[in-house]
């Protein structure tokens, strides 16, 4: 029996599959090329010494790196702890991270207000306790999706078979296995906090989306460049993940990576 | 293939001379553990000798896998302990028991090469790179995964994954082997050849090893001892050939090999009406039952146990034949639609066409008895 051995040949898209494709590409694509050409190349040049804009940035990285490690930090023992130890809980837990995007920024303001402790009331980092609670549902979901793709249970119990304590375990087993999850969670946090508005509209700190807004109020076209670069960044961060996550996955037996999906790939048959 | 063999011997003599021979005794004292109102373990007790394989055999849910994690140090027992060269560990954390254990599911480690794999336990034992490598690599040589010792576990066949798993525990010089089912994710071929490969470094490096399945086949033909579990108590431990020959209560009997149910009817002073004729018990079996007055049992009979000629008018027909090699299994059909199964050798079961009236008996030997099973409706 004679088999294809030639390379597959990829089927031509039908025609209204084109036509989806183009649609949603106008509809994403016309709101930046307007934006670009209401901005003009020249605006570009002159945001970097727009009054306030090093500042509005300087503020939101900081508070991209202190949220990120605070979320981090929280979810990554949390998820790993449900997944070892209480697998009953993992549905409530993921309802329980889905409320922040349900629940008004302001009741979330509040709440944050009512258990932050008192030496950062009153400083600008008091956002990043805010974002963390956003970002949890970003952050848990991109963990858990890499903790399913993993055995978790038997590589943990084969490490400590080996004599491996639990910083062993984490360190050099888990977190390597991780590392795609962990990467969409950073890049989801980070993307988060760069272009959250309200909350720090709202607790009046000027962020960078803040500056934006404040700056549209004087000069609209350096303020729509601005805008533009900070899509752009957060653009690269998301295609650098892919690329970085896909590279890794490959390497170590994942299969595709998206930012909540990490498939691990079917072992080579059992021969 | 005979190469490769010879190399892995050598390979496993290498180290065998590495790690010293005498193997660790293991004893596992009255343990109980309940999971809720279910109870997994009650009052289990196995003395493992020195360089033994000891298998554990049961059905699903018998515990088995309970007793094999506890002395791993992955569960603790509500009560009993178990003591490995006479000291009891049941405090000791599972990554200090000095005990290699090889897992059902593929439990290498994604991010690390075969090689890395089995170096991971010597290098939390501290030893240096080049040692743990060059050790890692005598084990990758040992289980015939040399040239695989790049490469990653999504790489490898799922019995190529099983042996680095094997080469990894044994790194460590485990005083004990601990193999939870290692085999039955794999296929048949594999399974056979991974079988007689694992049998035969715990022989030649004289680790004492735990063996947990729920294959007889596997247990039978691997283990010194076989124990055979039923609801969280064992049952019996003896030899293969013991537990087939001479199970010590029906449940062995029939959960060991291939067993026939023939009714029969109870009679006075430790015998069986069965077929036509009466047999003794075995150890006054079915006193109890006669105690309460019920005497319709079912007799347990090996298809070897049973007697079957070409009768004209005979107490049964032939229904099926079954070549089985140098044995032939004949099907047949009794009077009161008992089926049994007979095993008759090759050369004479060729007269027993299907349809063929036969004459089974039994010879008078003692015989195991279970209450009779209700018909099936």
């Amino acid at each position: 029996m004679a088999a294809v051995t030639g390379p597959r040949r990829r089927e031509p898209l039908p025609i209204w599959r084109w036509g989806i494709l183009l649609v949603a590409g106008v509809y994403f694509l016309v709101p930046l090329y307007s934006a670009l050409k209401f901005a003009g190349f020249g605006s570009f040049g002159s945001v970097i010494s727009q009054p306030g804009f090093t500042s509005s940035l300087g503020l939101s990285v900081r508070l991209a790196v202190i949220t990120t490690l605070v979320t981090l930090a929280l979810m990554l023992p949390t998820a790993v702890y449900v997944h070892l130890r209480l697998p009953k809980l993992r549905r409530l837990l993921e309802g329980i991270t889905i409320l922040p995007i349900v629940i008004p920024p302001i009741v979330l303001i509040v709440g944050v207000l009512q258990l932050a402790p008192g030496f950062i009331k009153s400083t600008p980092y008091l956002l990043s306790l805010e974002y963390v609670v956003l970002a949890m549902p970003f952050a848990y979901r991109a963990i858990d999706a890499g903790l399913r793709a993993l055995d978790l249970k038997t590589i943990v119990e084969a490490a400590s078979s080996l004599g491996a304590g639990w910083i062993n375990t984490l360190w050099r087993v888990i977190l390597p296995n991780l590392a795609t999850a962990l990467l969409s969670a950073t890049v989801l946090t980070v993307a988060l906090v760069l272009g959250e508005f309200t909350m720090a509209s709202l607790d009046l700190y000027q962020t960078f989306p803040v500056w934006i807004y404040v700056n549209s109020q004087t000069s609209g076209q350096v303020s729509v460049a601005a805008s533009l670069l900070a899509l752009f960044v957060t653009w690269l961060f998301l295609l650098a993940i892919t690329v970085i996550g896909t590279r890794q996955a490959r390497k170590t037996g994942g299969g595709q990576v998206t930012l909540f999906t990490v498939a691990r790939q079917e072992t080579r048959g059992s021969e | 293939m005979t190469t490769n063999t010879a190399r892995n011997a050598a390979a496993a003599d290498g180290i065998l001379r590495q790690a010293g021979t005498g193997g660790t005794s293991v004893l596992i004292q009255d343990l109980s553990r309940a999971f809720g109102a279910t109870r997994a373990l009650d009052g289990l007790s196995i003395e493992i000798a020195p360089g033994e394989l000891v298998a554990l055999l049961g059905p699903s849910g018998c515990g088995k896998t309970t007793v094999l994690r506890i002395v791993a140090g992955f569960e603790s027992a509500d009560s009993g302990s178990v003591l490995v060269d006479g000291r009891d560990i049941s405090s000791v954390h599972s990554s200090r028991r000095d005990m290699g254990m090889v897992f059902q599911s593929y439990s290498l480690f994604p991010n690390m090469t075969a090689l890395d794999n089995v170096a991971f336990g010597l290098r939390m034992r501290k030893l240096g790179t080049a040692g743990r490598r060059k050790r890692a690599g005598e084990l990758l040589d040992m289980v015939g995964l040399a040239a695989q010792a790049g490469q990653y576990p999504h790489q490898l066949s799922g019995g190529q994954q099983q042996r680095v798993a094997l080469a990894r525990a044994l790194a460590i010089e485990p005083r004990v082997l601990l193999l939870d089912e290692p085999l039955s994710a794999l296929d048949a071929k594999v399974r056979l050849q991974l079988r007689e490969q694992i049998r035969t470094l715990q022989q030649r490096l004289g680790t004492t090893t735990l063996f947990v399945t729920h294959d007889q086949e596997e247990a039978l033909s691997m283990a010194d001892r076989v124990g055979v579990m039923r609801e969280g108590k064992l049952e019996q431990i003896a030899a293969p050939d013991e537990l087939y020959t001479d199970p010590a209560t029906a449940f062995v009997a029939e959960f060991v090999g291939v067993m026939n149910r023939i009714p029969g009817g109870l009679l006075g002073a430790g015998t069986v009406a069965v077929l036509g004729g009466t047999v003794p018990l075995r150890d006054n079996e079915g006193r109890s039952l006669s105690l309460g007055g019920d005497t319709a049992v079912d007799v347990l009979v090996r298809p070897e146990g049973l007697r079957m000629e070409l009768v004209p008018n005979g107490n049964g027909i032939v229904t099926t034949r079954t070549f089985l090699g140098s044995v032939t299994r004949v099907g047949v059909l009794l009077d009161g639609d008992v089926a049994v199964q007979i095993d008759k050798s090759s050369s004479e079961a060729g007269a027993l066409a299907p349809g063929t009236a036969v004459s089974v008996t039994l010879p008078p030997e003692p015989v195991h008895v279970v209450p009779r099973r209700a018909a099936a409706s």
